[in-house]
C-alpha cells in the first residue's frame, strides 16, 4: 500500500519564503479622517451608499452617514472581557432584499460563569435590529480574556465562515474537533450546518467546524478570483500566520508553530508535521494581525491584488504583494497613526481603516 | 470530637494577612498572564515610550488610586510620565471583577523588584469611582 504525503504541504517553509524584509511604501498617499471616535471600532462595513456601519467593542453599533452618527438599537447584551466584546459584522450577500445583518460577540448566554464567542443575525431595519437569531454559541463559557477570534465572511455560495480562537486553552481546544475554540467554522446563512461540512458525519464532532488547529484568527477575506477564504491569525511570540482555509484541514496549533511563548520558552520544537498544513506565510517577530483585506480597486497605482493586514502591536498597515501565492514584498502604510483594528475596501474603491481610539480613516492616493 | 474541632478551625485561624496576600498574588499572576502580559510584558518592563513599565514604576506607587481606576474603567486619559519617560497610549477596559483587580494590583506591587506590604482588597477597589 502506498501512503502519499504531499511534501509541499508537510515540510516546513524555507527561510527564503518568509524572510522578506518590510520596507516603507513608495507610493504617496494621505490618511483622511472620515469620523472621529474615542472607542475601539472593531469592525467596519459599508452600505451601498458608502455610509458606514461600525461596531464598538464595548458593545454598541453605529451607523455613520453624512456627518451624523446614529446608534443602532436592539443589540443583545455583550460580555466585555479582555479581548472579547462586540466584534465583527457582515451583511448577507442579498442584504438589500432580506436585511439580514450577521454579527459576532462575546456573550454569557448559556448561563455558566464567563463567556464565549457567539454568532447571531438580525434584520437591520431603520437603524434597529429585529428578529434576533442566535446562530452559534461556542461552549463552554470561560472567564479567560483571550482569543475570541470573531471574524465573519460569506463565500460565493452564501456560506458564512467565522473564526473562534483557542480561548486561552491551547492544550485542550484547537486539536480536538469535539470541542469549540481554535477553529474556522462554516454554516448556512440560516445557521443550519451544511451536510457536506468535513465532520458532519462524525458523531461527537462540532459539526460546524470547517478547519482546526488555529490559535486566534482575526483577519479574513474572500479572494475575489478564487472564492477561497483567506485568514491571518495571531501567533504567540512570533509565528503569526497567513492561511488559505481548506476543508477539514489541521493548521497545527499548538503541535506546530513558528512562534514561542511570551516568556521566551519553547512551545514545541516542531515547525512541521505530517498531516498538518504549513502557513502560506508567517511573521517573526509578530505584528499582531487584526484584520485582512484584498485590494481589488485600481484607485491606487500598483496596489491592486495586494493584501492589507493591520499590525496592532507595531501600529502600521502592511501591504503584502504576492506572486503565485507566495509573498514577494511587504511595505508599511499609515505608520504610527495607531492600532489598526479593521481594514475594508469601500464600494467607492477607497480603502478605509479603523484606528483604535481615533476613528475611521480613508487612504487617498496622491497621484 | 475535640480533635476534629481543632482540625477544622486551625487552617482558618492561621490564614494571616501574609497568607491571604500570597494567595492574591498567585491569582494575580495568572490574571496578569491573561490580560496584561502582551503589552506590559512578562518582566513588567512595558515597552519604552509606548507601554509604561510596572516594574519599579514611580507612577504606580505614587498614583495607586489612579492605577486601580485605570484597571477598573479602562486606561488613563492623557499623557503620564513614568520613570522620567512620557507615555500616552490607550489601555482598554478589560471587564475585570473587583476581586480580580485587587489580585492583579497585589501581583504587580510585589513582582519584578516591587514590594508593597499592604494587601489591596476587593473593598478597596469597590470604593474607587470614576
Amino acid at each position: 500500500m502506498l501512503v502519499n504525503f504531499s511534501c509541499a504541504q508537510n515540510t516546513k517553509l524555507s527561510k527564503k519564503q518568509t524572510e522578506i524584509l518590510i520596507t516603507n511604501e513608495k507610493s504617496e498617499y494621505e490618511m483622511e479622517l472620515v469620523f472621529e471616535d474615542k472607542n475601539i471600532i472593531w469592525a467596519i462595513e459599508f452600505f451601498g451608499d458608502n455610509s458606514i456601519l461600525a461596531t464598538i467593542k464595548s458593545g454598541s453599533l453605529i451607523h455613520y452617514k453624512n456627518g451624523v452618527k446614529t446608534k443602532i438599537k436592539g443589540l443583545p447584551e455583550v460580555y466585555l472581557r479582555g479581548q472579547g466584546g462586540l466584534m465583527d459584522i457582515a451583511f448577507h450577500p442579498n442584504f438589500s432584499d432580506n436585511k439580514w445583518l450577521y454579527f459576532s460577540y462575546a456573550s454569557q448566554s448559556n448561563g455558566e460563569k464567563g463567556g464565549n464567542t457567539t454568532i447571531a443575525r438580525a434584520k437591520l431595519i431603520d437603524n434597529e435590529l429585529k428578529n434576533l437569531e442566535i446562530l452559534y454559541n461556542a461552549e463552554p463559557n470561560t472567564r479567560k480574556g483571550q482569543h475570541f477570534g470573531g471574524r465573519l465572511e460569506f463565500d460565493n455560495e452564501n456560506y458564512l465562515y467565522f473564526s473562534i480562537g483557542d480561548r486561552g486553552n491551547r492544550e485542550v481546544n484547537p486539536q480536538n474537533i469535539n470541542l469549540d475554540g481554535g477553529k474556522i467554522y462554516r454554516i448556512n446563512d440560516d445557521g443550519t450546518i451544511p451536510k457536506d461540512n468535513p465532520f458532519f458525519n462524525n458523531l461527537n464532532a462540532k459539526k460546524a467546524i470547517y478547519s482546526y488547529g488555529h490559535r486566534n484568527p482575526q483577519g479574513m477575506f474572500k479572494h475575489p478570483e478564487t472564492g477561497q477564504i483567506w485568514t491571518n491569525e495571531h501567533g504567540p511570540r512570533g509565528g503569526d500566520e497567513i492561511n488559505i482555509i481548506k476543508k477539514g484541514k489541521n493548521y497545527g496549533w499548538p503541535k506546530i508553530t513558528y512562534g514561542i511563548n511570551y516568556s521566551g520558552t519553547t512551545i514545541t520544537k516542531n515547525k512541521s508535521l505530517p498531516g498538518m498544513e504549513q502557513p502560506l506565510y508567517y511573521w517573526i517577530p509578530s505584528i499582531a494581525p487584526s484584520s485582512f483585506e484584498y485590494i481589488s480597486s485600481d484607485i491606487y497605482p500598483n496596489w491592486s491584488g495586494s493584501l492589507l493586514a493591520g499590525a496592532l502591536v507595531l501600529k502600521y498597515i502592511e501591504r503584502i504583494e504576492l506572486k503565485n501565492d507566495r509573498v514577494i514584498s511587504r511595505t508599511k502604510i499609515a505608520e504610527n497613526l495607531g492600532r489598526p483594528r479593521d481594514i475594508k475596501q469601500g464600494p467607492d474603491g477607497y480603502i478605509y481603516v479603523s484606528i483604535e481610539g481615533k476613528g475611521v480613516f480613508k487612504i487617498i492616493p496622491k497621484i | 470530637m475535640r480533635i476534629i474541632y481543632i482540625f477544622l478551625i486551625f487552617p482558618l485561624s492561621i490564614l494571616s494577612q501574609n497568607d491571604s496576600l500570597s494567595i492574591s498574588i498567585k491569582n494575580g499572576k495568572s490574571l496578569y498572564e491573561d490580560f496584561c502580559v502582551r503589552c506590559h510584558m512578562p518582566n513588567g518592563k512595558g515597552q519604552l515610550g509606548i507601554i509604561p513599565p510596572l516594574a519599579k514604576s514611580d507612577f504606580l506607587f505614587e498614583h495607586m488610586e489612579e492605577s486601580i481606576k485605570a484597571l477598573k474603567y479602562g486606561g488613563i486619559d492623557g499623557e503620564i510620565i513614568v520613570n522620567g519617560v512620557k507615555y500616552n497610549s490607550r489601555m482598554e477596559k478589560m471587564g475585570l471583577y473587583d476581586d480580580e483587580i485587587a489580585d492583579i494590583m497585589n501581583y504587580t506591587l510585589n513582582s519584578w523588584g516591587n514590594k508593597y506590604e499592604k494587601r489591596i482588597k476587593e473593598e478597596d477597589v469597590k470604593r474607587i469611582k470614576k
